[in-house]
């Protein structure tokens, strides 16, 4: 039930995405209500194949790569609308949820059984660890968006060539605005993410930070995202920097995520493809 | 019933000489409303008058006979010989007015296309004629209707939706570039006329306080008391310069006032909080470099213009659409029109034959010199019933299919055959008004 659950929200995520392309190629307001709808709905129904797996699996079910990605496109579709809500910001659908859509499917072709709780990974850490750090990603992810959005604006107005997007899409000082909030938001979860896996690291590894890739990666991506926030609060990085620098950042968590499960290993390897 | 005409010059047909020998000041509306429907043919009317447009729009017995009284009326209300006014003025009967109507409110017509002004104007005629009671239940109609339309034109195309004016087009990227603009400060460096309108524009849109710097401090001063700013010395210039986030310039200097560098010192004083300049001189004021300066945009007078040449562009292309909306909706308001032919035809016919008959009676009843009421009650009942009997069938075949084809031949072979009276008075209008003024938004 559950897996079929999980699954099935691709399709919410999908027709969310679709409906938030078409508002913003036509500007037909009902396509923004209807893919915020949808959106809604997909998260509702995809918390709640969560809770259903939780109850069967007596753990936290993010433990391999399918729980992973496909909780990883909840938290997506969740940071999106509490960001398109608050700035009611309906153009940011399009370029963020098909995010959400593309986790979602890409777990939607993996195995979706429970399949046992690794013993290294029964610990109170695990929730608490897993749950800021996907959190903190998706808030990135947004800004990643809003990034993408930021360039596109800021090109045609610094070009003084206006197409047909120049309309649609909003004022760059939102935009920047939101940069700014997701990463005073994202930052601390991911750096308490990281804090509290070191800490885990040291009960269930015996040491604080052993570089293993995944470590290693998160450290890059906290240092990109640092070095972000120390700009913007010391000298004012804003604008096309700022988004230039979500961008990249969020191509740093996609590879610590993604790229170090699927290409590197190391004790993280917990939901990599074979299992 | 009559036909819609209207009769007018335009800012394509007559020069500014002439129309503003031919407007119409408010105050001299109701004595010219007034005059004008003196006119033998005329039944209602409207005038609508701006500083592009005089037309006259009023309801006649006959187009081209209402038409001709229409130019006689312009001509001897504002003493300009026929012979040299003729030349200036256009005129359009029945469907074609009613086109040129809506295309007058909805802005096709205008010398910008999509201004808004312009449905301010037809409505503040139509409120003229509704006061001087000038207005029949035919214009109110046509004016409720062209109402609508033009709102129609407005939300269902974007022939209104951007910019076409350099103070516009300002306004538009700052909302852009900053969003809310009610934490902003603009800076005014100079006084150049378009300068001064894209400030009060943008203090319009919100801007929270405007700075007004000029060579002379006197002049700064006259400005900043008339936008509520504040006055700046020229000298100081660069000191300020940090607080405006939004700068406009119109400087006679030969060369450029704000220098790139300047630019790229004062952005790093604000901590790259980005800033707009407008620079509307020739020769410019603002070196074009430091466009290239992160978080700062430069748009000179030719940029804007650029700008607003591609909105232009979208609003020809919207206009399209927005001539397809005015021409079904002609089609609509001709249906009414031809529905409201009917009724006035009936009751004319009605009413001519009771008076027949009324006489006929009398007559009867005076030859048989009988004065009890039983005899007269049956002769006016035989006249009713035979009256009700003949006319029943061409009643019927009018009422029949209100909407059809052949509704006006019809009407107007009625009118033939029972020796009817060109429709005229304001009667039939009381009556059709029961009929036809149910529907004002």
């Amino acid at each position: 039930m559950h897996v079929l659950l999980l699954k099935a929200t691709t399709a919410f995520y999908l027709v969310g995405s679709v409906l938030y392309l078409y508002f913003i190629v036509t500007l037909k307001e009902r396509g923004a209500r209807l893919g915020r709808m949808f959106l809604m709905a997909g998260v509702v129904l995809h918390a709640a194949g969560f809770a259903l797996r939780y109850a069967e699996a007596g753990y936290t079910p993010v433990t391999n790569l399918f729980e992973s990605l496909s909780f990883f496109a909840l938290t997506i579709a969740g940071a999106f609308l509490v960001v398109e809500i608050r700035y009611n910001l309906r153009t940011l659908g399009a370029f963020v949820a098909p995010l959400a859509f593309a986790f979602s499917i890409f777990a939607a072709f993996l195995p979706g059984e429970v399949a046992g709780l690794a013993p290294a990974l029964n610990s109170y850490w695990l929730p608490i660890h897993v749950l800021l750090l996907f959190i903190g990603d998706a808030v990135f992810a947004v800004a990643f968006g809003a990034g993408i959005m930021y360039l596109l604006q800021e090109k045609q107005v610094k070009s003084k060539r206006m197409g047909p997007l120049f309309r649609r899409l909003p004022s760059l000082e939102v935009l920047d605005e939101i940069n700014y909030r997701c990463l005073t938001i994202g930052f601390p979860l991911l750096t308490m993410g990281i804090i509290t896996g070191s800490i885990w690291a040291e009960y269930a590894w015996g040491s604080y930070w052993s570089w293993d890739p995944k470590e290693t990666w998160s450290l890059i991506t906290w240092l990109l995202y640092a070095a972000l926030l120390h700009g913007r609060l010391t000298v004012g990085w804003r604008g096309r920097k700022a988004a230039i620098l979500a961008i990249i950042g969020f191509c740093a968590v996609l590879f610590t995520f993604l790229g170090v499960n699927l290409l590197l290993p190391g004790l993280h390897s917990y939901s990599n493809l074979s299992r | 019933m009559g036909q819609i005409i209207i009769i007018g010059v335009n800012h394509r047909t007559a020069p500014v000489e002439i129309r503003e020998r031919l407007a119409f000041p408010p105050e001299a509306m109701g004595r010219a409303l007034r005059g004008l429907l003196e006119k033998e043919s005329l039944k209602e009317g409207v005038i609508l008058s701006t500083c592009n447009r005089v037309e006259v729009c009023s309801l006649a017995r006959q187009g081209f006979l209402g038409t001709a009284e229409v130019k006689e009326f312009l001509a001897a209300y504002h003493a300009i010989p026929s012979e040299e006014l003729n030349g200036y003025l256009y005129h359009y009967e029945g469907d074609e007015a009613v086109k040129h109507m809506f295309r007058v409110a909805s802005s096709l017509d205008s010398m910008v296309l999509g201004e808004p002004q312009i449905l301010g104007q037809v409505k503040d005629a139509y409120g003229y004629g509704a006061e001087f009671q000038t207005i029949g239940p035919i214009l109110d109609k046509f004016f409720a209707k062209t109402f609508s339309v033009a709102k129609r034109v407005r939300t269902e195309t974007r022939v209104a939706s951007s910019a076409v004016s350099v103070s516009y087009a300002a306004v538009e990227l700052a909302r852009k570039i900053f969003g809310e603009l009610s934490d902003k400060t603009a800076m005014l460096i100079g006084a150049g006329e378009m300068c001064e309108l894209a400030a009060r524009h943008l203090l319009s849109a919100g801007v929270r306080g405007i700075m007004v710097t000029n060579r002379t401090f006197e002049r700064a001063v006259k400005l900043a008391e008339e936008f509520g700013g504040t006055p700046i010395r020229f000298d100081e210039l660069p000191v300020h310069l940090k607080r405006a986030d939004i700068v406009l310039s119109s400087t006679g200097a030969p060369h450029f006032i704000i220098r790139k560098h300047d630019v790229e010192e004062v952005i790093r004083i604000r901590k790259n909080r980005p800033m707009f300049f407008i620079d509307m001189a020739v020769p410019r004021d603002i070196d074009p470099d430091a466009n290239q300066v992160d978080n700062v945009y430069v748009y000179d007078i030719d940029d804007l213009n650029n700008v607003i040449d591609l909105n232009l562009e979208e609003r020809q292309k919207e206009a399209v659409k927005a001539e397809e909306i005015v021409e079904e909706e002609v089609r609509a308001f001709r249906r009414w029109l031809d529905a409201q032919q009917v009724t006035p035809t009936i009751i004319t016919l009605r009413r001519k034959y009771e008076e027949v008959k009324n006489v006929e009676v009398a007559k009867a009843v005076s030859m048989l010199g009988a004065e009890d009421p039983k005899t007269r009650k049956v002769v006016e009942s035989l006249a009713s019933s035979l009256l009700n009997k003949i006319l029943h069938a061409p009643i019927a075949s009018l009422k029949k299919d209100a909407d059809g084809r052949n509704q006006m031949e019809l009407v107007a072979l009625v009118r033939e055959i029972f020796d009817l009276p060109e429709a005229s008075g304001r009667t039939e209008d009381g009556d059709s008004a029961e009929t036809g003024q149910t529907t004002r938004e």
